[in-house]
């Protein structure tokens, strides 16, 4: 019988994925106390489980690679070889190397680094014991057994158990006598005696205790785990023995393949299901400019999403809830009268509760804690700090506030340029932190919490503050501001988003680059998502992210023009006003524009964009809303505003066709359709309308 | 003669669930919404005894830790085997259960044919 493998890669990639990122967190922990055995244990068990089955599916190089680790592993927590900063370090290379060996075999990378120098420094720290040279104990058994095929158990075995029952099982209403009959189901008898030597004299019986116990010798074709399943509800109170007298094997069967160690269970149980990529269900709300182009999520990550079990225990609780609705409300329509009323009301709110419950619930299922964003920061920050010769602390909280898997991935990038820049520009340096009377180690924080339908992320430091001055020469410089003006700290805090806005004197390793905050904004602004920050000179900066939880869902402004309502993205509006007369007047008999304290902003007329008949044309009537993107601003004329909402987002494109000026379609409560304003596509047609007039006229 | 079965639950669909298969294996089904109405349910039955109680835990004004303890208390339901129902496998509510007095429990979701199995280790046919 010839078992295909590769079935069982994704499972194995994922599996050490997982393990690895758990070995990171755990290696961090240790540096903090490398005393801790339960740790030790825990690490060691980790590459074992690694060395494990990468060996078991034919992954040679990082069984390899691993098997000398774990050997490090082993003398360290059995205490021959003490913890210390070398060795610390080797563990982490280890680690990375690991995560490159698994990168290849994932084919996400073309080829790792070589391990054969940090082999040798492994082989070192083993000391002197005989070196672990390329034949692996372990492998050649392995493949012999892969190449004969997996062997078939076929075995009926000798069991004898030995089984007394705690004195509570009759009072739990256990019954003994039940449990030896199943034995019988499952097995052959071969005998059977009751011991009843603890049996106390008959005054100082308890009748209801249970004082005999059993020894059994039975043959089954049953492994000892089925058979011990007869016990589940008892085995924690009860002495049960069970061992293997003897088994026949039959000659037929392969020898079995060494068994895949089992990786140690994962603290919550998991259920994996398909999940599709994560395709957004409109353009996201801001166009992606091409540096920033959302890296696509290595394909592994988007085909599985890992659910914890009581969200989908919750799903079929409703899911048997809805059925149960549906028969109901069957019943009562079958031969329906007017008595009936009031069961055909109750059964159909009911039904409203229910299906509303399982939309929440099956949004839920693609959310996971943001931990999984954090997770990588404990190391960088680790490897950050030592290259930069500043002492940082990394709290977090909030970890388990959870988002939409697609966000995770997609935040992760502008979270991690986030915690760069406040180490290189935020944090100072230990002598510049006593200098100014505060603890030489700094602190970045990263912190997740809901806000009503949105999260928040915030990324502070207690470092030096914003420079009001440096960014105010930097903005003169550039143009934005001129000599005499004094923008408010908020205004000029904002300058630090512009495209080509960088006040690092010298561009460093961490964050000048050329990349700045602007791509942080955009990437950000992309997911629909907004950025702001407050900065306390001498206290720190703190930068805060607001998200949609999901992109299948949008915060939004209804507002009506004529007949239709259209929705507004809430991150895209900055204000709305009812303009005064003489407030909204045509250049050149042409442009029209709007002044908005002092700002002339060309104003978009919505009702000629989409050809309908408004009841206001008079901008004094009606409303303008400011909208902007990508630091344009336009003014949108409307009929009235209806307020804010929540609102579904649906594809106009796969169920009709691309229309300009709309980004996307929702079903209102009334059944009517609302079609979502694309707000970037409105300012980019706007600024190229009025860039050709002014070359026209 | 029929076994009796008392069902607790507070959520409809479960306890049809249960119910159905149960009656599908030749029980007589009692039911009750939590702790509360089962005691009340018990107490009318014949004798004051059933074969075997299912209940959930999480259960408004009487949950099924305290109905297990108050159920155990009464004369023809000491060694009454009872199932709880528990949606965590963790072992701390199991203990929990124990010490209460259940004779096992079931993780939800489980298929009926799987809830058969688990009460065959607790009731004679």
């Amino acid at each position: 019988m010839n078992l295909d493998m590769t079935m069982f890669h994704q499972a194995f990639f994922e599996e050490a994925g997982d393990l690895l990122a758990d070995l990171e967190g755990l290696l961090l922990r240790l540096e903090e106390d490398p005393g801790d055995l339960e740790l030790l244990n825990t690490i060691f068990r980790c590459a074992h489980s690694i060395k494990g089955g990468s060996a078991t599916f034919g992954f040679t190089d990082i069984a390899h690679f691993t098997h000398g680790l774990e050997t490090l592993l082993d003398k360290v927590r059995n205490g021959e070889i003490k913890i210390d900063r070398s060795l610390s370090q080797v563990l982490f290379e280890s680690l990375d190397q690991m995560k490159a060996l698994l990168s290849v075999a994932r084919g996400e990378s073309a080829s790792a680094p070589d391990s054969s120098a940090l082999s040798a420094r492994i082989e070192a720290a083993i000391l002197g014991q005989p070196a672990i040279v390329a034949a692996q104990p372990t492998l050649p058994k392995q493949k012999a057994a892969e190449e004969e095929g997996w062997g078939v158990w076929s075995l009926a075995h000798t069991y004898r158990l030995y089984f007394a029952p705690g004195p509570d099982i009759l009072r739990q209403g256990g019954d003994p006598l039940l449990l030896l009959g199943q034995l019988g189901k499952v097995s052959d008898i071969l005998s059977i005696v009751c011991d009843d030597s603890r049996l106390p004299a008959l005054a100082d019986m308890d009748p209801e205790a249970c004082y005999l116990s059993w020894e059994v010798e039975l043959r089954s074709d049953k492994t000892s785990e089925e058979i011990l399943e007869i016990f589940e509800f008892v085995a924690d109170d009860s002495e049960i023995r069970l061992e293997v007298t003897s088994e026949t094997r039959s000659p037929a069967a392969a020898a079995p393949a060494a068994p895949m160690e089992a990786a140690p269970p994962a603290a919550e149980p998991v259920a994996e299901v398909p999940a599709a990529e994560p395709t957004p269900a409109m353009a996201p709300p801001a166009a992606l400019p091409v540096e920033a182009a959302a890296k696509a999520a290595p394909p592994a990550e988007a085909q599985t999403l890992r659910v914890a079990t009581d969200k989908v225990d919750k799903l079929i609780n409703l899911v048997g809830e809805l059925v149960i609705n549906q028969s109901m409300l069957n019943e009562v329509v079958q031969d329906f009268s007017m008595a009936k009323l009031p069961r055909l009301i109750e059964a159909v709110a009911e039904m409203e509760r229910a299906s509303r419950e399982l939309q929440e619930r099956v949004m839920a299922v693609r959310m996971l804690p943001i931990k999984h964003a954090f997770g990588r920061f404990p190391r960088l920050v680790r490897d950050l700090a030592a290259t930069v010769g500043k002492k940082i602390e990394l709290k977090t909280s909030g970890e388990d506030t959870e988002l939409d898997k697609g966000m995770i991935e997609s935040i992760a990038d502008p979270l991690t340029h986030l915690v760069r820049n406040s180490i290189d520009h935020g944090l100072e340096t230990p002598e510049e932190r006593r200098a100014a009377g505060k603890p030489e180690q700094g602190t970045v924080s990263l912190h997740a919490l809901h806000e009503g339908g949105s999260i928040a992320v915030e990324v502070s430091d207690d470092g030096r503050g914003l420079s009001r001055e440096r960014i105010l020469k930097k903005a003169i410089e550039r143009g934005w501001v001129t000599e005499n003006d004094t923008p408010s700290d908020e205004t000029l805090y904002n300058f630090i988003f512009m495209p080509g806005f960088s006040t690092a004197p010298a561009v460093t390793d961490l964050s000048g680059r050329g990349v700045g905050m602007d791509i942080v904004k955009q990437g950000v602004q992309a997911l629909g998502g907004s950025i702001t920050l407050t900065s306390t000179p001498g206290v720190g900066t703190t930068f805060r992210i607001r998200l949609p939880l999901t992109m299948a869902i949008l915060e939004g402004l209804s507002l009506t023009v004529g007949n239709e309502t259209y929705i507004l993205p809430l991150t895209s509006i900055v204000e709305s006003i009812q303009p005064a007369a003489g407030d909204v007047r045509k250049i050149a008999g042409r442009t029209e524009i709007a002044l908005v304290r002092g700002e002339v902003l060309p104003v978009v007329r919505l009702y000629q964009v989409f050809g309908s008949s408004p009841k206001v044309t008079d901008p004094t009537q009606g409303l303008l809303v400011i909208v902007e993107n990508d630091n344009h601003k336009v003014a949108l004329l409307v009929d009235e505003l209806i307020g804010q909402s929540q609102v579904v987002i649906k594809s106009l494109e796969t169920n009709y066709r691309k229309v300009r000026g709309i980004a996307g379609a929702t079903i209102m409560g009334d059944g009517r359709v609302a079609l979502i304003l694309d707000v970037p596509g409105l300012v980019r047609d706007t600024l190229s309308e009025s860039a050709a007039l002014a070359a026209a006229a | 003669m029929a076994k009796t079965a008392l069902i607790v639950d507070d959520s409809t669909s479960m306890r049809q669930m249960v119910g159905f298969t149960l009656k599908g294996a030749g029980f007589t089904v009692l039911e009750g919404g939590n702790g509360q109405e089962a005691l009340a349910k018990l107490a009318s039955a014949p004798g004051g005894k059933v074969d075997l109680i299912i209940t959930d835990l999480n259960m408004p004004v009487m949950d099924g830790l305290t109905f297990i303890k108050e159920a155990r208390t009464k004369a023809g339901l000491r060694f009454t085997p009872i199932l709880m129902l528990t949606t965590e496998s963790g072992d701390g509510r199991k203990a929990e259960g124990k010490a209460a007095g259940a004779t096992g429990w079931i993780v939800k979701p489980f298929h009926p044919e799987q809830l058969l199995k688990v009460i065959e280790k607790v009731l004679p046919a």
